[in-house]
């Protein structure tokens, strides 16, 4: 029973940081129906800007979460200003060009970035400090979940929250689901849509560098490719759960993390992508739009 | 109040407005006739600078409002009514009508006219929670102009709002748009193909062929015009 709680939990674990990036690709795909591509280098950059700014608290002789919490901030930012630039370079003066065209410079915005960073820095794996504390309370459940787990449990939680008053209660998140709806029809009852466009590729963006944060955290090392690979996982995460839907990215995200999780646990760490692909395919057969995707339900 | 002079709009290399002149006085309801693909949208998207034009002008109460961003125009109080509707099919009734007024903040005064709307269109107030694409056609255009007037517009535009609806829900809905006109004096353009009851409910009209305005006259001389009753009247 011990081992199940730990691979639940792990694979909640895991779906929770697939959740915190497959929402930016969710969101952007809801807005202007693009895949973007170049999301999962964001979440890379925020990785690193975080070890940047680590490492110079270090020096500066800091320590401990206080300064996770700093790089975190930090991270955030910088990924927010990255995804908004790469919006405005790369998908905005391609709006109204066929959406292959803004595929494929979302492609080479991806590219762009993982070798821009792989310049700047190294292809090495750098390691990254594992800054949260054991907690003493968590002694006796310590073989089952790890206090940088419930760390990344806790978190996600408030972001999905704050996430959902955002869409749900304020101005701009009506504005963000009335251009998901109806780009023209928004612009025509005084949307601003460049803005509504480029919030979303910042909210997004900040999602994806406190995951990035907090898996780098957990893992302990990072380079310039773990972008790419999270960023798929989270785009299957997201197309599973139905791409375009908020609550479709995190159902999505907890699902393929259990599959892996189980996987992984129960017949081979080999298999772990086999299943994860493998379970993909089936909910596709099955529900094309995903597990909460919806089917055209306007009357024309 | 609206002057368009000369406008010429283009979707890519094709055309779509080469020469298109109209005037509209402050209170009038105008209308502009038009076969399929004349460019009767095209104007409204032009007007609403959601098309913006490559060259012309287009002036609002005096100030040109050429190649101003769409949310700029609305604010101005210029609002539109979509042709084929195009009501926000997930959010419910009540949160199409919100849309409506996204550029208001005085709440006491958006919650009168939600009133007034639902007093115009009882049904809308019946069906206030449920989404915006289950509605039938005629309850989403009643729910279209509901949502245009909450954003009290000076100008009205409305294109074809008889498109698809039963004749007695047509009756209903110009016999609204001609009570927005009396009680607010609230200006009105409207695009239609039906030309008989577009000029029935306007006092000027405009016909619109190939992207040019080819005749202006009062609704009482177009409606007696030869050409225009073999082309649009089908008499």
């Amino acid at each position: 029973m011990d081992y199940f709680l730990e691979l639940f939990l792990g694979g909640l674990t895991r779906g929770s940081i697939y959740a915190l990036i497959a929402l930016g690709y969710t969101m952007v795909y809801g807005i202007i129906e693009l895949i973007n591509f170049a999301h999962g280098e964001i979440y890379m950059i925020g990785a690193f800007t975080a070890l940047i700014v680590i490492s110079v608290l270090t020096l500066m002789g800091m320590n401990g979460i206080a300064m996770l919490v700093i790089a975190g901030v930090v991270a955030v930012m910088y990924s927010s200003a990255y995804g908004y630039t790469v919006e405005k370079i790369a998908y905005k003066p391609l709006r109204n060009a066929p959406r292959l065209s803004a595929l494929i410079s979302a492609i080479g915005m991806s590219l762009f970035l993982q070798n821009y960073v792989l310049l700047a820095q190294t292809s090495d794996f750098l390691p990254f400090p594992n800054l949260i504390p054991d907690f003493e309370f968590m002694e006796p459940y310590a073989h089952i979940i790890g206090s940088t787990e419930i760390v990344i449990l806790i978190t996600t939680a408030i972001v999905m929250i704050l996430l959902t008053i955002l869409i749900k209660f304020t101005r701009i998140g009506k504005a963000m689901r009335a251009t998901s709806q109806d780009k023209t029809m928004a612009m025509l009852v005084g949307i601003n849509v460049n803005r509504v466009i480029s919030v979303t590729f910042i909210v997004g963006s900040a999602t994806a560098a406190i995951g990035g944060v907090l898996i780098a955290s957990h893992v302990g090392m990072i380079n310039f490719y773990v972008g790419f690979i999270a960023g798929i996982k989270a785009f299957v995460a997201a197309v599973l759960g139905g791409i375009g839907s908020v609550p479709g990215a995190v159902l999505g995200s907890f699902v393929l993390g259990w599959t892996e999780s189980f996987a992984t646990g129960y017949v081979s760490s080999d298999y772990e992508d086999v299943f994860a692909f493998l379970f993909l395919v089936l909910i596709l057969i099955f529900r094309p739009a995903g597990i909460l995707g919806r089917s055209e339900k306007n009357k024309v | 109040m609206l002057k368009l002079k000369n406008v010429q709009t283009f979707y890519g290399n094709i055309q779509a407005l080469k020469s298109v002149t109209i005037e509209i006085a402050e209170g009038e309801i105008v209308t502009l006739i038009g076969a399929n693909g004349a460019g009767k949208t095209t104007t409204l998207m032009a007007v609403c600078g959601v098309v913006p034009p490559r060259s012309g002008e287009i002036s609002f109460m005096g100030d040109p409002i050429t190649g101003m961003e769409p949310d700029k125009i609305v604010s101005l109080g210029i609002c539109q009514v979509p042709e084929g509707r195009r009501i926000f099919p997930y959010l419910s009734v009540a949160e199409n009508l919100d849309m409506g007024a996204f550029l208001r903040n005085d709440k006491m005064e958006i919650k009168k006219d939600i009133e007034y709307v639902f007093d115009l269109f009882p049904i809308l107030a019946e069906r206030r929670h449920q989404a915006g694409g289950t509605l039938s056609g005629g309850e989403q255009q009643m729910l279209a102009i509901s949502r245009a007037l909450m954003a009290k517009p000076r100008l009205l535009l409305l294109d074809e709002p008889s498109l698809g609806l039963a004749p007695l829900i047509i009756k209903k809905i110009f016999e609204i748009i001609g009570k927005i006109n009396a009680e607010n004096n609230t200006t009105i353009f409207l695009v239609e193909q039906n030309a008989n009851l577009a000029l029935k409910v306007a006092a000027r009209g405009y016909v619109i062929e190939n992207g040019r305005i080819t005749l202006t006259d009062s609704s009482k001389n177009l409606l007696a015009n030869e050409e225009v009753k073999k082309a649009y009247l089908g008499l």
